[in-house]
């Protein structure tokens, strides 16, 4: 497959410019490094285009399947004949599309931040961090092996620890960027050792090969880690689930979801890219990469439904009672993700079966670009009002027309209504659930309903709502904004009609999904009941939303303090962990482990001290020392010689 | 006339010997002290001549020692007092108990 070899190109070209910023950035005048980085990402984007294109309409197809490639692949550590760490490129249909999705969300992303970062003294810097970014998704969105997955894995932790704590003059960025990484980097345990389970059983790290010999249910290795078993569940269970772990720690799932909504102290734009549209959606990748294994084992399909239906619900519950603009979409955030994973739960292997992979993908897709939307939405309201309150905001729909316009596109998009298109893929979702497990579906099409609340209710409170708000400073929406803002609205319309099924499947087959519209009509339903709700409420300003809020009262303020959990991690960490754990061992560091070395040391100096008056520094004592001793020692020889 | 004994040159060697030993101990000008080892020095160089006579006459080699000494003796005064005047330079004194700074 020599065609794709330029495929290469596309992660190396954000390292490139990476070096370039980071080394070269500061002594560029004004915006420049900005430009850079956004040319690059241009190229990156057409050469994705490019690719994705090759591999769907010329290439990838062998006898009607999509075929899984490796273009390019070098080893670079070998640890035995069987076993290596290589990278190299794959390329299949989420690869493809993923490639796509993110070069394209992070070139709008860099448009958008050439105004909203502009006068920022480390403008240099963000670009460089966000180059970095690019690099390390990329890398991993394309990674041949595991371990390749891991290493890029971590990389892109790292640049959204250091995009997160970007203000890091502000005590509260600095913190969420250290509850984002540790948080995440808890989850990743899990993951390595899941790794490591895998790669042992399996002998190697390769995709592929991983695959081949766990599918097949007579090979040695797959009967060794079915027949293997530990507190009741198989190795290849347990692997999963602690592989899942690890995707859920980046995908924000509950119960390791809390660093999301923290990790909004970054610049907008970096939450439109990172925590919206890319990285967050890593952890589905991930699952979605290992499908073939996951299909195999149904224990571990059930976990993957039940924290994805949970998260879903959770976070719309949260999201309807939050304040903070960006919180609320954090929160979306975490459930649109969590009807993803919900998706992979319910599909199974092959064809029809297959459905809720491929509406997983096709969520991830169109979320990817309304959120991403949504998120430089905010951005721009941030930008002109200077606060992240809903209720600083307000009547905004006549003083910004055109982030009005695209944000409406965007929520109705999200809410799921027709023709836009968070209806397609959530439709695929939902009808892929109702197959296969009638509850799930059930709280899925609340959760539906749920967001077309909590999603308009903020597009109420910010664009209409206070008729006679004043703003005092006008900080205006630049060129570069509005660009990025019309292309994503334009995507988020279109993305729905892309014919999904055709191009990604579980197994690489394309099937049909027929439209049953008798079964999308409760979704629409429900999300019109949502939208009415909010426009009752919060269209004008009114008294409503506090009365139900008091009447609610102990639901309310539960969901206001986001079910207590941040609360729960604390006094898991503060009370048991530090005082059960931490203190003792810390006792054992002060008085055992370093009052041996104290006291070897104060021995020493007391000793020393005894003796120091010896070294005078008169000369003459000192000749009088050498001469007792020379006189010793004559003494001695003469008395003892004989 | 009777040879004078070895042993009464060695008196005298002893006896300056331990002259020089009293002077270094005692005197704190550096250049006292210098010349309490000049006294040391020559007291060896009497042990050697003394010997070289007494025990062996036919040789020279305790003569040729003795010479030694004496050269080594002026150029070790001539750096000692080298020494000294740097001494005198950095602390406005060639008192000995004045440069100890090299102590604990």
């Amino acid at each position: 497959m020599n065609q794709f070899q330029y495929i290469v190109y596309i992660p190396l070209l954000p390292l490139l410019s990476f070096l370039l910023l980071g080394l070269f950035g500061k002594k560029l005048p004004g915006r420049i490094s900005g430009f850079i980085g956004t040319l690059v990402l241009l190229a990156v984007t057409l050469l994705s285009v490019c690719v994705a294109y090759e591999y769907f309409f010329l290439d990838g197809k062998q006898d009607g399947v999509y075929k899984l490639l490796v273009p390019f692949k070098f080893t670079w550590l070998s640890f035995s004949p069987g076993l290596s760490i290589d990278m190299g490129i794959t390329l299949d249909g989420i690869s493809a599309m993923m490639l796509v999705v993110v070069s394209l969300v992070s070139l709008m992303v860099h448009l958008f931040s050439l105004d909203y970062m502009k006068g920022e003294p480390r403008f240099s810097v963000y670009y460089a961090f966000l180059s970095l970014f690019t690099f390390s998704m990329l890398g991993l969105v394309v990674a041949t092996n595991i371990f390749q997955i891991y290493i890029f894995w971590e990389l892109v932790g790292i640049s959204s620890y250091l995009l997160i704590g970007f203000y890091y003059e502000k005590p509260s960025a600095v913190a969420a960027a250290k509850k984002a990484f540790i948080v995440t980097r808890f989850a990743d345990l899990g993951f390595l050792v899941g790794i490591l389970m895998l790669a042992f059983y399996a002998g190697s790290l390769d995709f592929e090969t991983i695959m081949q010999t766990l599918r097949n249910g007579n090979s040695p290795q797959s009967l060794a880690i079915t027949s293997a078993s530990f507190l009741g569940f198989s190795a290849l269970t347990w692997a999963l689930v602690l592989v899942y772990a690890g995707g859920g720690g980046k995908s924000a799932m509950f119960p390791l979801h809390i660093w999301l909504p923290d990790a909004m102290e970054g610049p907008t734009p970096v939450s439109a890219l990172i925590h919206a549209a890319t990285m967050v959606v890593a952890g589905v990748y991930l699952v979605a990469r290992l499908f073939p294994i996951f299909s195999f084992n149904n224990a571990a399909l059930e976990v993957v439904t039940f924290i994805g239906t949970i998260s879903a619900l959770l976070a719309a519950i949260i999201a309807c009672t939050q304040t903070d603009i960006k919180r609320v979409l954090a929160y979306s955030t975490m459930s649109q993700i969590g009807y993803m994973m919900l998706a992979l739960g319910v599909s199974r292997y092959g064809g029809e079966h297959g459905l809720g992979y491929t509406a997983s993908m096709f969520h991830l897709f169109t979320h990817a670009f309304f959120k991403s939307l949504l998120f430089l939405c905010a951005g721009a309201v941030i930008h002109f009002v200077h606060s992240n309150e809903m209720k600083d905001m307000g009547r905004l729909a006549k003083l910004m027309p055109l982030t009005h316009l695209c944000f409406l596109v965007a929520c109705l998009s999200i809410a799921g209504v027709p023709p836009f298109s968070g209806f397609f893929s959530k439709e695929e979702i939902l009808s892929a659930a109702y197959r296969h497990n009638k509850l799930v579906y059930g709280i899925g099409v609340f959760t539906a309903g749920l967001t077309a609340f909590y999603m308009f209710r903020l597009y109420f409170s910010v664009f209409w709502n206070k008729t006679n708000k004043e703003y005092h400073h006008h900080a205006h929406t630049g060129p570069m904004m509005k660009i990025a803002l019309v292309c994503l609205a334009l995507f988020s319309i279109v993305s729905g009609f892309v014919p999904f099924s055709k191009y990604i499947s579980s197994d690489g087959v394309p099937f049909q999904v027929e439209a049953e519209w008798m079964q999308s009509l409760l979704p629409i339903a429900v999300a019109v009941l949502g939208i009415l709700a909010a426009y009752i409420l919060y269209f004008k300003e009114s008294s409503r939303p506090e009365i139900i809020a008091r009447n609610f009262g102990a639901i309310y303020r539960t969901a206001y303090r986001k079910f207590y959990i941040d609360e729960l991690y604390l006094f898991v960490t503060k009370k048991i962990i530090f005082n059960g754990i931490g203190r003792p061992a810390a006792w054992i560091d002060r008085n055992i482990v370093d009052g041996t070395m104290n006291a070897i040391a104060k021995l020493t100096a007391r000793l020393s001290n005894l003796i120091k008056g010896f070294q005078s520094g008169q000369l003459q004592a000192y000749v009088m020392y050498f001469f007792a001793g020379v006189a010793g020692l004559t003494l001695l020889i003469i008395y003892l010689w004989k | 006339m009777s040879q004078i004994p070895l042993s009464h040159i060695l008196f005298v060697s002893t006896a300056l010997f331990f002259i020089g030993m009293y002077g270094f101990f005692t005197r704190r000008n550096m250049i006292t002290m210098l010349m309490s080892v000049e006294l040391i020095l020559n007291s060896v160089n009497i042990n050697f001549v003394a010997f070289n006579k007494y025990l062996f006459p036919q040789k020279m080699e305790g003569l040729f020692f003795t010479l030694f000494i004496i050269t080594i003796a002026a150029a070790e005064a001539a750096v000692a007092i080298a020494i000294i005047i740097n001494l005198y330079r950095s602390h406005r004194s060639v008192d000995i108990e004045d440069a100890d700074e090299m102590k604990y």
